[in-house]
């Protein structure tokens, strides 16, 4: 593990909180990644949004990636920030490719209900307790999810 | 089967009405629902995706070079800041340098978008309420600046001038003379749209304490930008995150406490004279040197070199028929867009193209605020508060 992962700040307090929760973390270009078993991810986002020191009240992205045709197939991907130190963080969680579903975080970030439609519809990834999960982009009949590795980048004819 | 929302029982009088997507105060294709008692709008939602064209799966197939054609087509109205995002985002994968001229020519520029932009938006947002000559005026004084935009790339609207690594081509000669031209008009045109709409006491009836938003719930529904500064909360990523020498420069970041309307109307006002004061800035202190960075595998070499040097030809040819390609690795980078945080998360796994390019359009997440902001206002606020949120729906929907 890299030197600068060991003083993060915003990693040892997620350690102090949860060790077990956290499966990997990694920085690439300064930006620091921390992949959260998904069960624990509400419980963790919760905290990371109301402990003091931290205080990332701003979720400003939540989207996924396909690692198709690698399992777990899907990953989680949110961009948290904290608009009173400024720092920037991304959460990610590991799914499987067959059933594809993880909490979702309206009831921690209700930015998070757009972003969450948006990766259901492209990915098909399911998010339990969201308020109003739809097609919000293609149409409801539309099928498949085009955001998918293995969906044609022309479409299905 | 469409958006839409179902009749609460007892309460059957109330009409639910579509409101769009052929509505011209909706900014493109929105379509509203609203459930109405009388004139009052008791909730909303909103229906999105008619532009959809899958701008995030296209990049997956085009190289990185080739992608930042497709970012001109988002947010129509800012192609520039999209080309800054998308090309900060490939420079922080590849860890690129870019030469100092590069960026204050960037800076400029993003800076007359944001003019033109909010240019946009202000006459688009004054027609809707009813002051017609708004829209002419504005029209006339954002045309100065797309002829600019097309002294230097080519193209008023899609422009693909910034590259990665730095700049399509150097500026031409004289055009700092028309940039000054038009900054130098600038103050004074604003102080006359300010004399129309500022004190206007019909304008004030009809943006001052509407669609009021809280600056908590402003950040809880990840609302961004002037939107954002209008309910009084100071973040700017240009300040708070300088990316493109824009630490460089001195410039206030303007807000407003009240959250409504009408302090969104201020705000955007102030930011247009905020940006003037950079362009000055940036015009005046434009270094010399190159505009694009030393990196022969990923810039491509000037004609004159490919005509003299076996390496530039080569390099010429592996760039434009495969593409370089970028380490393994992720990175998300956000710029200040006129409308707010435009982000843009690229993962790569190391082949010419991205693996996945997502795109945070800051109009996507400003929309959710809009239910909020209208529940239990008249129709004809409905209006105003749309305009006032200031969406592209290029960018939503992409």
């Amino acid at each position: 593990m890299p030197a600068d992962l060991d003083t993060n700040l915003v990693l040892q307090k997620i350690r102090d909180f949860d060790a077990d929760a956290i499966e990997q973390a990694e920085t690439f270009r300064g930006e620091l990644t921390v992949f959260i078993r998904p069960e624990r991810l509400r419980r963790i986002c919760e905290f990371l949004r109301d402990e003091p020191q931290l205080s990332f009240k701003y979720l400003s992205d939540a989207t996924a990636v396909d690692r198709y045709p690698n399992e777990p197939r899907f990953e989680a991907v949110y961009h948290l920030r904290s608009l009173e130190t400024g720092e920037r963080l991304r959460l990610k969680a590991r799914l499987s490719g067959d059933d594809p579903r993880i909490d979702s975080l309206v009831p921690v970030w209700p930015a998070a209900e757009a972003f969450e439609c948006e990766v259901y519809d492209l990915f098909g990834i399911h998010f339990e307790g969201h308020p109003d999960l739809h097609r919000i982009l293609l149409p409801e009949d539309w099928e498949g999810f085009p955001l998918r590795k293995d969906y044609p980048t022309e479409g299905y004819r | 089967m469409p958006v839409t929302l179902e009749k609460i029982p007892g309460q059957e009088e109330r009409v639910i009405l579509s409101m769009g997507p052929q509505h011209p105060s909706t900014h493109g294709v929105l379509r509203l629902v609203l459930e109405l008692e009388g004139e009052t709008v008791i909730r909303g939602k909103y229906d999105i995706g008619y532009l959809h064209t899958g701008f995030e799966k296209s990049f997956e197939s085009k190289t990185y070079s080739q992608g930042i054609t497709l970012t001109d087509r988002m947010d129509y109205l800012a192609p520039l800041s999209n080309n800054l995002a998308f090309c900060l985002a490939a420079e922080k994968l590849l860890d690129l340098e870019i030469p100092p001229k590069a960026q204050w020519v960037r800076v400029l520029l993003t800076e007359l978008t944001r003019l033109g932009s909010h240019l946009v938006w202000l006459g688009t947002h004054a027609i809707d309420l009813g002051a017609m000559s708004m829209f002419l005026y504005c029209f006339r004084e954002r045309e100065d600046i797309l002829r600019i935009f097309e002294m230097v790339s080519g193209q008023r609207m899609m422009t693909s001038y910034f590259r990665i690594g730095g700049l399509a081509l150097e500026p031409p000669l004289g055009w700092l003379d028309r940039v000054k031209k038009v900054i130098d008009k600038m103050p004074g045109r604003l102080d006359e749209y300010e004399a129309l709409l500022t004190r206007n006491p019909i304008w004030l009836r009809r943006t001052q304490g509407i669609g009021s938003l809280a600056a908590e719930d402003a950040i809880a529904l990840g609302v961004s930008g002037p939107s954002l500064r209008g309910s009084g909360v100071k973040w700017d990523l240009r300040k708070n995150q300088p990316y493109s020498s824009y630490d460089k420069f001195d410039f206030e970041v303007p807000t407003r406490l009240e959250g409504d309307v009408y302090a969104r109307y201020l705000v955007r006002i102030d930011e247009m004279r905020e940006s003037l004061k950079i362009v000055r800035q940036a015009m005046e202190g434009m270094p010399d040197g190159p505009v694009r960075a030393n990196a022969p595998h990923i810039v491509l070499p000037d004609r004159d070199s490919m005509k003299n040097s076996i390496e530039a030809l080569i390099y010429h040819f592996k760039i434009v028929t495969e593409g370089f390609h970028p380490p393994l690795g992720e990175v998300y980078q956000s710029v200040e867009s006129p409308r707010g945080e435009l982000g843009i998360y690229l993962v790569s796994d190391g082949s010419p193209k991205p693996f996945r390019c997502h795109v945070r359009a800051p109009s996507f997440a400003n929309l959710q605020a809009l239910p909020k902001m209208i529940e239990g206002r008249l129709i004809a606020d409905v209006v105003a508060c749309i305009g006032s949120i200031d969406v592209v729906l290029g960018e939503i929907d992409r």
